[in-house]
């Protein structure tokens, strides 16, 4: 019996070192799950989601306080995907108006702009160049199309250019498939 | 004239899985010998003929160029340049009707000739290739623009510098699909220039066997290459009779046939030893080392019951694709759908003022007939019949769903990317379902998401460089203003040694006590004040009262006005 006790109370203090040590040697600094969100989102860090950024979307998520269908620019296959790695059922778009809009870049017109700096300021990728008093531009290939950059001009000499379709972004459309009258189970077997 | 015939008898031929016979509809075009295309008014080249980067122009509007001059250069590894098909003027540098799936235009130079068709300079001819570096040579076929004349356009170079130990070239002279005969009329016409080029391409892949796949449909060019590599005198080099089976011609499927070899999925032939390519491409080698001349032509059959006369023609690359359907006798009125490309494969052309590519090998009129509306899709029936032709042994069923619903990842894992595209699926299948578009689709779909996915890693890099910068700024200037508060802390605790909380107060202290001194001073010495001699009654009563008043306020704060009680005594 003493026996017993002394073999179990050893091997619970053994295992509970173990664990102990194994908690310390292999811990996982930051959140994986968090990383793993926010690979899955579009990174325009537009703040359409409410958080400002994706890195802070990514977390809200991780910590159950936001749905996950608050990503317009993601669209449905961003939520269908992270409704994948959560685990969560599919659920509609917060703003499916949004998810609508065609992907754009700012474009400053240069006529106009006076030189404030304040878009440089609002943009979350530095995808503006300018200083004080000079012209600024937007480096196209940056621009994640966020639109964080028109509410602060002064003289709203910023607007967004839908991206022109091209050969090299031409992609294959599925084949329409008409809407058929399709046999319902009821209809085949009152027929059949 | 007694030709040696095909050797093929001791060769061992393979099968691939599934395939078609198709009724191949060659005689049509393949009767009448070739001829060149007369030279056209216009020529218009696109800047990405290729796979790969587009080329970059080097000429501007206005320029004279003159036949064989580069026109754009290449962008990269991946790249050719371009040059004038013929002697003229730039007019136009900008968007124009190409042929493409989409129907959109795309960057073009356009070329008005001037009709002397005037060559410019070229480089040297390489006749003694076979003691030269490979990678002169390879240079040369690079800087001639050549990319691969079968249908793909690779840039040419860059294949021949497979890396690897290559032990079999297998030059693709099958031409499986329908219709087209620019290939099989090139090995008639130019076998000598053929077996030339196959020669250079065999000396800079190091091959030790080269093959020449044939389809038994076009015994002329058989003939004509058999007696072509027997008077070269090439050792080890066999031209093959193979079956006609569409689509014995895919890359893949011929190294099959040939030597009984599976090129793994997802990798290239030379990861086997093997490097294949089109005779046409031969050809426009030959040209390139043995002549010093550019890719500015090709063979292209104009064919189908839409146009008047089908035949091969030798046509400049960017001739205007109506120009080419006037001289084969023009639309006869029975065209439905004008394909580039063969009926299996090919696309529709939206437009017949878009001009011929380097990869245009074949102009297919089509009649009703010819290219029938298959009718609305209905539903699968899962009967299989796609994935037993289905020439590399995928499941097109699976494939086609997966697609659908849009579960790209799925339809990876079904190996998608090793369709061929080859059309046999939606030939055979009894619903009519496009199938071939659905991977097309899929395909796109997951490069574009690739694009995407690259490009959020961009502007996420971006975005966490901006927030360390603006984290940084705003550290620095956090440590500034510590700094500043730490300097003003430190003065006052300096100063408190001699008791002067503030450096004015401590000033006007110290004026006061040098005052006090001189007075003091003056004092012991016996001397006044010297303001206080001489006064009149008057001056001497008004200092009487300000004293009587100092005084009397003196007595109210004596106690904390020291110095005035001092001034008292």
């Amino acid at each position: 019996m003493l026996i017993a006790i002394v073999t179990i109370s050893a091997l619970a203090l053994g295992f509970g070192l173990l664990l102990g040590y194994a908690a310390i040697r292999f811990r996982v600094e930051g959140d994986p799950i968090v990383d793993k969100i926010e690979t899955l989102l579009p990174q325009t860090q537009c703040g359409q989601c409410g958080y400002p950024g994706c890195h802070p979307y990514a977390e809200a998520i991780a910590n159950g306080e936001a749905e996950i269908n608050r990503c317009p620019p993601g669209g449905e296959t961003t939520m269908l995907a992270l409704a994948e790695l959560l685990g969560k059922d599919p659920i509609p778009l917060d703003d499916e108006a949004a998810a609508q809009k065609p992907k754009a870049v700012a474009v400053i017109d240069e006529q106009e702009c006076i030189g404030c700096t304040l878009c440089i300021q609002a943009c979350p990728v530095d995808a503006i160049l300018g200083a004080a008093k000079q012209m600024h531009t937007v480096i196209a290939s940056e621009c994640t199309g966020c639109e964080l950059c028109m509410p602060p001009c002064p003289v709203e000499c910023i607007h967004m250019q839908p991206l022109p379709e091209d050969i090299t972004h031409w992609k294959w459309p599925l084949p329409s498939e008409p809407e058929q009258e399709r046999p319902t189970a009821d209809a085949t077997l009152a027929t059949g | 004239m007694h030709y040696p015939s095909p050797s093929n008898s001791h060769h061992k031929l393979y099968r691939f899985h599934g395939g078609l016979h198709l009724p191949d509809n060659k005689t049509q075009s393949n009767g009448r010998p070739a001829r060149a295309a007369a030279l056209p008014k216009r020529l218009i080249l696109p800047l990405q003929q290729h796979i790969g980067e587009p080329a970059h122009p080097t000429v501007a509007v206005g320029d004279r160029v003159l036949k064989g001059d580069v026109i754009a250069r290449a962008q990269g590894l991946i790249s050719v340049p371009i040059h004038a098909p013929s002697s003229g003027t730039v007019i136009e540098i900008g968007e124009h009707p190409v042929p493409h799936p989409s129907g959109l235009p795309a960057h073009c130079i356009v070329i008005e000739t001037d009709g002397l068709d005037q060559w410019g300079e070229l480089p040297e001819p390489i006749m003694d290739f076979s003691t030269r570096d490979p990678a002169t040579l390879r240079q040369r076929i690079r800087d001639a623009g050549i990319v691969g004349l079968g249908g793909a356009a690779f840039p040419t170079s860059v294949k021949l510098d497979p890396r690897q130990p290559v032990h079999t070239l297998i030059i693709n002279g099958a031409e499986c699909e329908p219709c087209i005969t620019c290939d099989d009329m090139l090995m008639r016409e130019r076998a000598e220039q053929v077996v030339a080029g196959i020669a250079i391409l065999r000396h800079l892949t190091g091959a030790k066997s080269c093959l020449i796949g044939i389809e038994d449909n076009k015994p002329e060019a058989v003939t004509e290459m058999t007696r072509a590599v027997a008077s070269s005198g090439q050792e080890g080099m066999e031209v093959i009779s193979i079956p006609t089976l569409y689509p014995s011609g895919g890359e893949k499927q011929l190294i099959r046939v040939l030597t009984g070899e599976e090129v793994p999925s997802s990798s290239i032939p030379a990861s086997i030893g093997i490097v294949c390519n089109n005779v046409g491409t031969a050809a426009a080698v030959a040209d390139a080392v043995l002549q010093g001349r550019p890719l500015i032509s090709r063979y292209v059959t104009v064919t189908g019951e839409g146009v008047g006369e089908p035949c091969n023609l030798e046509a400049l690359i960017g001739t205007p694709v109506v120009e080419l359907i006037e001289q084969t006798g023009g639309y006869s009125g029975r065209i439905s759908r004008l394909i580039m490309g063969g009926p299996m494969m090919g696309f529709t052309l939206h437009d017949d003022s878009s001009p011929i590519v380097k990869a245009s090998n074949c102009l297919l009129a089509a009649s009703a007939a010819e290219s029938p509306d298959p009718g609305p899709a209905l539903p699968c029936i899962r009967c299989g019949q796609c994935a037993s032709v289905c020439p590399v042994r995928l499941l097109p069923q699976q494939l086609y769903w997966y697609a659908r619903a849009k579960d790209l990842e799925k339809a990876q894992e079904y190996n998608l990317f090793d369709c061929i595209e080859c059309g046999c699926c939606s030939h055979v299948c009894p619903s009519h379902i496009p199938l071939v578009q659905y991977y097309r689709s899929a395909k796109n779909e997951i490069w574009a998401q690739e694009q995407e996915k690259r490009k959020a890693e961009q502007a996420r890099k971006r975005h966490e460089a901006r927030l360390a910068r603006l984290a940084r700024k705003e550290a620095e200037k956090q440590a500034r203003l510590k700094k500043k508060k730490a300097v003003l802390a430190k003065k006052p605790a300096g100063k408190a040694k001699t008791g002067a909380p503030d450096p004015k107060q401590a000033a006007i202290e110290a004026a006061m006590k040098r005052a006090a001194e001189k007075k003091a001073r003056l004092a012991a010495e016996g001397a006044t004040p010297r303001n206080t001699r001489q006064l009149t009654e008057a001056q001497q009563r008004q200092i009487d009262q300000a004293d009587a008043r100092r005084q009397a306020a003196g007595k109210a704060e004596a106690h904390t006005e020291k110095p005035v009680a001092e001034e008292q005594e």
